[in-house]
This record gives structure tokens, C-alpha cells and sequence, in this order.
């Protein structure tokens, strides 16, 4: 037993060795620090001007405005639902393109991350083109049913979706890639069906992948704009986000712009940090 | 519990890639089976065609009386132990312990039993309630072997289970698996590598080889001590046994009444009875097999034997034994193995050149210096004989 203890001794210095701060070294050298630097400050003097420029004083006020309270319920209605339907469908696309061989599946995964790229104004008329009211599907749909998706509150998630789901299948995806099936394969011969497989072993463990996935994607369409303007439209209290009530905003009232502005923000920033130390951190 | 029995059983890839040909092996209930060979022999793929994880392309498989061609990985009855544990980094030791149990619907107070007994039985009740993450290698490898043992299986399935433990971790675990196989008396099925390992852990070793054509993965089951001394051809008589057999071609000659085995300016005379029948006198190019510790210098010998005078090439001091080197000036023996192998590279036997290669165990206070000659006396009786042509033994 006392090779074992041994063991556990070394190994519980490797990790220490990993995780402890301490013993990393304080500063990096100047040709990291320099540039590191300036990259970090690309990230950091936006949010600065924002913050200096902030009507702190009015912030209640301008917040409490029809246009600025609408814009937020919309944002966090839409949002939400985006990253709700994107964990929902993006999920078992990231299983099909991960577990299954079939051919075409290069160009599935190419066209599913199409999105990342393309210009969300461009993937906005694409989106008109296919479901608009005259368009290849969104036609027969309005016949049968009456339903109309461009300029209406369900225009602005899909666009939310369209712009935010690879995200979501690309974590997912990696997140599967990783896990070694030996896990699942074990699984079953200690008697788990397909299901219980599923449920128990991985769900559990590409569960913070999941979760990373549901941050970016929420972040993502908390944030779209383009594809929501090109195939919502931009309507306050129907189809005008924060994003787009920035903008209108920028033109009129630059003081709720920027307050508006600093909600978003605040809002994101708090989200992701509490995700990445809760979650990331954790594997 | 239950025996296995694999029945002709062939596994062809994708219709064309055939992986395994025709293995038929029966054990026994309670039996320890090894299977051993080099990587691509298709032991895995055997061990995981029991579990269900692989399906059988030809033949059938059966665990106790039922074929389980058909039946779903998880009503095999079996539990199997993989190489990297696969245990649960979001469950606790004891909740890995349980799954099985649990998803059999246990009840609560017989889970608790089980799994507290065979916590105590692999000395880990102490680490019950952390996750694996926090346990040593050979820590982890013991919760993977309770959870195993807690389902109290038909049969152990074992995918090389100590493979990813430091060397003397190893030399420990395999007699603990040793001795809970004789408590437990469950029917074991253990993959590995390493022939040290499968000598000393089976009842049984079945020694596989990559196949060529349709010929059958399986050279030769039988038990550690029969392998090692009747091996059925060169790859099982090469395979087994560390350092290496060696092997050189010689030719069946008479020295007046005695019969004599010459090879590369050496002449061994052999005893009468030695040679199989027919080969005596016989002019007859063989191939002969001589274990390591077959050779022992003229001076911890003393006198009388067959012997050879060699120059060592290479001398090994392990202080319980050396290992000297040597070589004789004979083409390499080239089996069919080796001569595909060198077909691939594109070349032939001329590559290996006209040396044969010889490793001689002998005891460590008699040992020559490196560049000094040798008188190394062999025992005749130990001799092994191979057809040149088909490997078999003589």
C-alpha cells in the first residue's frame, strides 16, 4: 500500500504543479508583454469609453424610457428563446456530424458554419429569401397556416438562431470528439441501455461543453444585429433589440445609446465570467 | 457463473478487412484465459466480440449454454475492465461501484453490501467517497475491478488492465488479480501484450498472430508451462519466453554413430531419440530452436556435453544472470512472417545479412568479457525443431 500512497503523493504534486498559481511565474517576458498588452487593450479601451462616457446621472431615467424598456424585454425574450431552440436543435446536429460516416457530412459541417462567416446581413436576406412571406418555403407555410416570420418577434429568434447555433455545435461537437466512447462502451456491458447510456454517462460528461455552448450562443444573439434588421426589421416593441436600439439611438438620443449600451455590457460580461469560473474552470 | 465458447468465429470489416479468421476456443467455467500476441492479432477484437461491442461476422459465441450473437451488450451477463478503467469522473468511487447495481435495480441495502465488500476486498473503503480524479493509477484501476466484481458477472471481460501502470504497480496487480481469480473462481477472459504477464496469470494462454489469408488467428492455446516447452511453431516458440528463442538453420549430420546437428561451422552432437523420427542421418536442412538458458559456459557446467566455442559480441551482467551475445555465420532464419513483412519494405531476406543472432543465458560469476571467446556447452535434450518450410514444429 505504500507504493500506492506514493503514487498518490507524486500524483497530487503533478496537479499542484498544474493548477497552483503560485507557482507560475509572475510576469511575462517583453516581447510577450508588449504585444499582449496592446491586444488587451483592444479589448479594454472600448468598454473605458464606454464607461467614461456613461450618463450616469440620467441612467435611470434613460433606462426607463418605452424604447429602451421594450428593446430590453425583447432582448431577453428573443435571446433566450434563440439559445433555448439552438441547445434543442444543435445538439443532435453535433451528434450526427460527430458519431455518424455518411457521405456529404464535410459539407454538411461547412454549411452549418456558414453562419460564423457570412455577413449576418446577407444571411438575413437569405433567411427573407427562404421564409419570407414570398419566399421558397416561407410561402406554402403562410398558406397553410397563416404564419408570418419576417418582422415579427419569431423573425428576430430566427435570426438569432441562424447567426448563433454553430457556436453551440461546434462546443458540442468538440466536446464529443474528446470524450473517449470507451466511457459509453463500458456503460453498456455493465448493463446500461442506449438510453440510460445517454442519460447517465454522456450527458453528464459533455455537460460542460453544453454549457459553454448555451453562453455562446445566448451571448451571440443577445448581441445579432445584421440578420435581424435584414429579416425583422426594425420595429420598437416587435423586432427592436437592444442592438438595434442602439443604433436608432446613436442617430437621436446618444446618451440612452450609451446607456443602453452599458446594459448590454454589463450584462454579457457578468454572464460569461460567471460561466467560465463555474464551468471551464472545473474540467 | 459460465464458460465461453467461441465457435469458427470470423470478424470481416466493412465487408472486405477480415481481422479475425476461424478461432474456436472453449473455456471453461472458472477458467483464466489469456489471450496474448502482438498488436493487430485481433485479441481485442475477440474480447470485445464477447461483450457485444464488436458483432460476430461468422460463427457464434457462446457464454454458458446461450449464443449471444445477437443479445444486447448489456444482457451479457459479463463485466468488462478496460485498459483506461472508464470510470465516471462525475460519480464518486462508490457511485461507479453501484452503476451496474444500480441500473439492475438493486435494492439499496444489497448495493451498500456489495459494494462495501468489495471495497474491502480491494482495500479502497477509504476512498469510497472521492472521485476518481483523486485517486493514484493503480488506486483507479482497483475501483474499475470493484465495479467489475460488484455486478457479480458471468464472466470477467479484461482489455489489457494493466498496461497503464508504472512497472512495479504492474508486478503487484497482477498477483492481486491472481488471487482474487482463486477467491472469486469467476471465468476470466484477459487480454494483454505482455507474455510475461499472460504466462503468469493463465490457467490458459492462447497465443494469436495477425492472419494471413484465412488461416486462423490461433497458433497454439494451451497451458504457460506446455507452450514453453512444446510450442506448436516458430512464431509461438518466438513469441513466448524472454530473452527470445533462438533459431538457426542446421543441417541433420552424422559424426560416426552419433547424430550431429551442424550449423555455421559448429557441430552439436545429439543423443539418440533427440531428433523426431525420420530425421536422423537425414541430410535435412531444419530449422533448431535453442532457449537462453539451454547454453551454460564449459566452466559452472563441468565436463561432458556438446558444446560451441563463441565470441561475445555483447555481454549483459544482470547479476542473478548475464545474457551474452554472440553470432554464428548463418543466413537468418526467415519465416513466412518476416518475409511478407519484408516484401512490404520492399526488399528480401539478403536485407537481415548472413549472421544468425544469438542470446545464451549463463550463470553471472562465469560470464566472458565482451571480445573474449566462450566455450558454451548446450543441452541437447532442450533442443526444438522446426520445418523450415511451414513452421510447425517437427
Amino acid at each position: 500500500m505504500t507504493e500506492d500512497q506514493d503514487s498518490i503523493r507524486k500524483a497530487s504534486r503533478r496537479r499542484e504543479g498544474r493548477s497552483r498559481t503560485v507557482q507560475r511565474p509572475r510576469r511575462p517576458p517583453a516581447f510577450i508583454a508588449i504585444p499582449a498588452t496592446i491586444g488587451l487593450a483592444l479589448f479594454a479601451l472600448p468598454v473605458l469609453g464606454l464607461l467614461g462616457r456613461a450618463p450616469w446621472s440620467r441612467l435611470a431615467t434613460l433606462l426607463g424610457s418605452d424604447l429602451a424598456l421594450e428593446a430590453l424585454r425583447l432582448s431577453a425574450i428573443s435571446s433566450v428563446s434563440a439559445a433555448v431552440i439552438s441547445l434543442l436543435l444543435g445538439v443532435p446536429v453535433a451528434w450526427t456530424l460527430c458519431r455518424y460516416d455518411f457521405p456529404g457530412r464535410s459539407l454538411l459541417r461547412g454549411l452549418v458554419l456558414l453562419p460564423m462567416v457570412l455577413p449576418p446581413v446577407v444571411g438575413g436576406a437569405a433567411l427573407l429569401f427562404a421564409l419570407g412571406r414570398r419566399g421558397l418555403v416561407g410561402s406554402p407555410l403562410y398558406e397553410a397556416t397563416g404564419l408570418v416570420l419576417p418582422f415579427s418577434t419569431g423573425g428576430v429568434i430566427l435570426a438569432g438562431v441562424f447567426v448563433a447555433m454553430p457556436l453551440m455545435v461546434l462546443t458540442v461537437e468538440g466536446g464529443l470528439r474528446s470524450l473517449d466512447q470507451r466511457f459509453e462502451r463500458a456503460a453498456e456491458t455493465l448493463g446500461a441501455g442506449r438510453w440510460t447510456v445517454l442519460r447517465r454517462v454522456t450527458i453528464p460528461m459533455i455537460a460542460p461543453s453544453v454549457v459553454a455552448g448555451i453562453a455562446l450562443t445566448w451571448a451571440r444573439a443577445l448581441g445579432e444585429f445584421g440578420a435581424t434588421l435584414t429579416f425583422a426589421g426594425n420595429l420598437q416593441g416587435r423586432t427592436q433589440t437592444l442592438p438595434l436600439a442602439v443604433f436608432v439611438a446613436l442617430e437621436s438620443d446618444r446618451d440612452a445609446a450609451l446607456a443602453l449600451s452599458l446594459v448590454m455590457v454589463i450584462v454579457s460580461l457578468a454572464v460569461l465570467v460567471a460561466l467560465r469560473d463555474h464551468w471551464w474552470r472545473s474540467r | 457463473m459460465a464458460g465461453i465458447t467461441f465457435d469458427a468465429v470470423g470478424k470481416i470489416y466493412g465487408g472486405e478487412t477480415r481481422a479475425i479468421a476461424d478461432v474456436s476456443i472453449d473455456i471453461a467455467d472458472g477458467e483464466f484465459v489469456v489471450l496474448v500476441g502482438p498488436s493487430g492479432c485481433g485479441k481485442s477484437t475477440l474480447l470485445r466480440m464477447v461483450a457485444g461491442l464488436e458483432d460476430i461476422t461468422e460463427g457464434k459465441i457462446l457464454i454458458g449454454d446461450r449464443v449471444v450473437n445477437d443479445v444486447a451488450p448489456k444482457d451479457r451477463d459479463i463485466a468488462m475492465v478496460f485498459q483506461n478503467y472508464a470510470l465516471y469522473p462525475h460519480m464518486t468511487v462508490r457511485d461507479n461501484m453501484a452503476f451496474g447495481l444500480k441500473l439492475r435495480k438493486t435494492p439499496k441495502k444489497e448495493i451498500e453490501e456489495r459494494v462495501g465488500e468489495a471495497a474491502r476486498i480491494l482495500e479502497i473503503t477509504d476512498y469510497l467517497d472521492r472521485k476518481p480524479k483523486a485517486l493514484s493509477g493503480g488506486q483507479r484501476q482497483r475501483v474499475a475491478m470493484g465495479r467489475a466484481i460488484v455486478r457479480e458477472p458471468a464472466a470477467f471481460l479484461m482489455d489489457e488492465p494493466l498496461s497503464n501502470l508504472d512497472a512495479k504497480l504492474r508486478v503487484q496487480m497482477r498477483s492481486e488479480l491472481g488471487l482474487l481469480h482463486s477467491r472469486l473462481g469467476t471465468t476470466t477472459l484477459y487480454v494483454t501484450h505482455d507474455q510475461v504477464e499472460a504466462m503468469t496469470m493463465g490457467d490458459r494462454v492462447a497465443v494469436l498472430k495477425a492472419i494471413s489469408d484465412t488461416e486462423s488467428n490461433l497458433q497454439q492455446i494451451a497451458s504457460p508451462r506446455e507452450l514453453y516447452d512444446h510450442p506448436r511453431n516458430l512464431f509461438v516458440a518466438g513469441f513466448i519466453g524472454s530473452p527470445a528463442m533462438n533459431f538457426v538453420y542446421a543441417t541433420v549430420g552424422a559424426d560416426g554413430t552419433a547424430t550431429t546437428l551442424d550449423f555455421g561451422g559448429h557441430s552439436l552432437a545429439v543423443g539418440s531419440g533427440a531428433l523426431p523420427d525420420g530425421l536422423e542421418r537425414s541430410e535435412r536442412e531444419i530449422v533448431v530452436g535453442v532457449r537462453p538458458e539451454a547454453f551454460e559456459i564449459r566452466s559452472a557446467a563441468g565436463a561432458g556435453g556438446s558444446a560451441m566455442t563463441v565470441t561475445a559480441s555483447l555481454v549483459e551482467q544482470l547479476g542473478s544472470e548475464a545474457y551474452v551475445h554472440f553470432a554464428v555465420p548463418v543466413r537468418p532464419v526467415v519465416t513466412a512472417d518476416i518475409e511478407a513483412l519484408l516484401a512490404e519494405e520492399g526488399t528480401d531476406a539478403s536485407a537481415l545479412g548472413d549472421e544468425t543472432k544469438f542470446t545464451a543465458r549463463v550463470n553471472p560469476d562465469h560470464a566472458p568479457r565482451v571480445g573474449q571467446s566462450a566455450e558454451l556447452v548446450v543441452d541437447t535434450t532442450k533442443l526444438h525443431f522446426f520445418d523450415p518450410e511451414t513452421g510447425d514444429a517437427l
